[in-house]
């Protein structure tokens, strides 16, 4: 039994050198199928990260009613965090308020003895889904003791359109991806078969069983899987890295306003992803195709 | 009364008493393919050969040669009838059950069928590893073969750089290697000339006095007319005629 794993193991990485044209199809195939997808995964990642980062950013302020205690502001703000689309609340006191402003202000500010935004204390609302502001602002309406609530609308609704926008196009091509790999995939496999089709014929006349037939077929699957997922994947990396360093030096003036996700955090799912796809192309590729001439 | 009848059983699924000196039985044997718009390929065959025995089965083009070989390879299973070879009932077989069944048979085509990119020893050792032969009984059993057919001394070469006649004797070879009970031969000699043809028939009659027994489909009159062994005459899917010593008969 041992004999026959390495005798099969054997047989498949002979078939990769053997059929050296239909190997290098079926790497080509699967290596551009993947690098598509890489770059796609990458282009996603950091769209995401970027709308997420801006999301993160808009919040909606609150200001109270002049008589309104403290007790009552804590009341609000607990009530606040509860909600499900709130994803932080902050408490700022009068005090940090000005501290944040004459920042701003700079040598402007020092001319202020007192606070002049005594009564600005207010509460930033961060929320998980830009998309909920509207309701979040509809209940707050109805709230005893707020004496005004200041959002952006307009980033509100940019942010909900991209959000939108990305989720079609994802799914659109990850769909037309699959669609396309599937027809390459197969199209490789038929071309590979007329090969294929003597060899299982006369393995099956001189008495192999269908796992004996089988597996050096599918280790040859397995094997051009693994290498056709990690040449994208190492080509990537380095891409992915280069194009990083021109961006954040050749357009510096982005970097205030958008942060790109770094190789390790794509890669840490894309090679994975890749790898996996491509082993399963491999075995389910080849498991099939020689199914289809086991019957002889 | 149970005993009884799983001693049936067990005789019938074997083939039955009758037919166990045969090592291939037919019965009442018809087989239609399912595109020939119900034509029949083979009709109520009947036929039995010993052990040991050697046996041309001659015939038209179409009259159903090919369909008989590949029924007893049980490559296509009999419409109804019974089909036994090596005390196997081929119509009850299963298809895992099958490449074991298929062991016991040797089988050589015209084409050769040989794989193109590996050479002749691989070619025959490939049938050894199949069947999981140690590599040391394959490093014995495939030179003795080749030395029996004749291709000692080109055990590296690759199918395409031997001529029609070798690369047929490497099929023989392969197809014996694991020492079948039943040879079976689809036109063997079809693509060869006069001079190979006469070779490859030696080797067969030695193989058969070895104790192989021997099937032998072939269009050649005068092998057919000198080597005076049985002869079955198939037309249009039914047996013409069955003779010990036959002659290849005209139309
Ligand atoms: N796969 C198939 N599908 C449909 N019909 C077939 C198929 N194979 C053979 N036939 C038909 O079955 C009949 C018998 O064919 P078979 O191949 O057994 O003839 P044969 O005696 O071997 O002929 P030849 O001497 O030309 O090899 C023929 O009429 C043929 O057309
Ligand atoms: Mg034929």
């Amino acid at each position: 039994m041992i004999n026959t794993f390495f005798y099969t193991l054997g047989q498949g990485v002979k078939n990769v050198f053997r059929n050296k044209w239909f190997t290098m199809a079926s790497l080509a195939t699967i290596s551009a199928c993947l690098f598509v997808f890489g770059i796609f995964v990458a282009v996603v990642f950091n769209v995401n990260h970027i709308v997420k980062t801006v999301e993160e950013g808009v919040s909606v302020t609150v200001y109270f009613n002049e008589d309104v205690e403290q007790e009552r502001i804590d009341q609000i703000r607990e009530l606040v965090t509860r909600r499900p689309e709130v994803y932080r609340c902050d408490f700022i006191s009068a005090d940090e308020a000005w501290a944040e402003f004459s920042k701003k202000l700079g040598e402007n500010a020092e001319g202020f003895i007192e606070n002049p935004l005594e009564g600005s204390e207010n509460l930033q609302i961060y929320l998980n889904d830009v998309s909920k502001q509207g309701e979040l602002v509809g209940y707050l309406e109805t709230v005893e003791g707020i004496r005004k609530i200041n959002k952006s609308e307009l980033t509100a609704n940019t942010l909900t359109g991209v959000k939108a926008v990305v989720t079609y196009v994802s799914v659109g091509m990850i769909g037309l991806l699959l669609a396309v790999s599937i027809f390459l995939i197969s199209n490789t496999v038929t071309i590979g078969i007329s090969v294929r089709k003597e060899e299982i014929n006369i393995m099956k006349y001189v008495g192999a069983t269908d796992f004996f037939v089988r597996a050096p077929f599918v280790f040859e699957g397995i094997i051009i899987g693994l290498i056709g997922s990690a040449i994208p994947v190492v080509v990537l990396y380095y891409l992915y890295n280069a194009a990083f360093a021109f961006l954040q030096s050749n357009f510096a003036f982005l970097n205030d306003f958008i942060s790109y996700v770094p190789a390790s955090d794509v890669f840490i799912y894309l090679a994975p992803a890749s790898l996996l796809i491509g082993v399963g192309i491999g075995f389910f590729g080849s498991f099939f195709t020689v199914r289809k001439h086991l019957h002889v | 009364m149970a005993e009884q009848e799983k001693e049936k059983k067990k005789k019938s699924r074997k083939g039955g008493k009758d037919d166990s000196k045969y090592v291939i039985y037919l019965e009442g044997v018809n087989k239609a393919y399912s595109d020939a718009n119900g034509v029949p390929a083979l009709m109520d065959i009947n036929l039995k050969i010993k052990r040991g025995e050697f046996v041309f089965i001659v015939g038209d083009s179409g009259s159903g040669k090919s369909t008989l070989i590949k029924l007893l390879l049980r490559e296509l299973t009999a419409d109804s009838g019974k089909v036994v070879v090596n005390d196997q009932d081929l119509t009850k077989m299963k298809h895992a059950q099958v490449a074991k069944f298929r062991r016991t048979l040797g089988v050589v085509f015209q084409d050769f069928r040989l794989l193109k990119d590996r050479n002749v020893y691989d070619n025959v050792a490939f049938a050894q590893r199949i069947v999981l032969k140690s590599e040391k009984e394959i490093r014995k059993n495939v030179p003795n073969m080749l030395s029996m057919v004749g291709l000692a001394g080109k055990y590296k070469a690759k199918p395409k750089q031997l001529s029609g006649g070798e690369q047929q004797r490497v099929a023989l070879a392969r197809a014996l290697v694991n020492k079948p009970t039943i040879l079976l031969a689809d036109e063997p000699t079809g693509n060869l000339d006069p001079r190979n043809t006469n070779d490859i028939m030696k080797l067969l009659e030695k193989v058969n006095e070895n104790g192989t027994t021997v099937v032998v489909v072939t269009h050649n009159r005068d092998i057919v007319n000198t080597m005076q062994k049985r002869v079955i005459t198939l037309k249009q899917g039914v047996i013409l005629s069955d003779e010990e010593k036959g002659a290849y008969i005209d139309d």
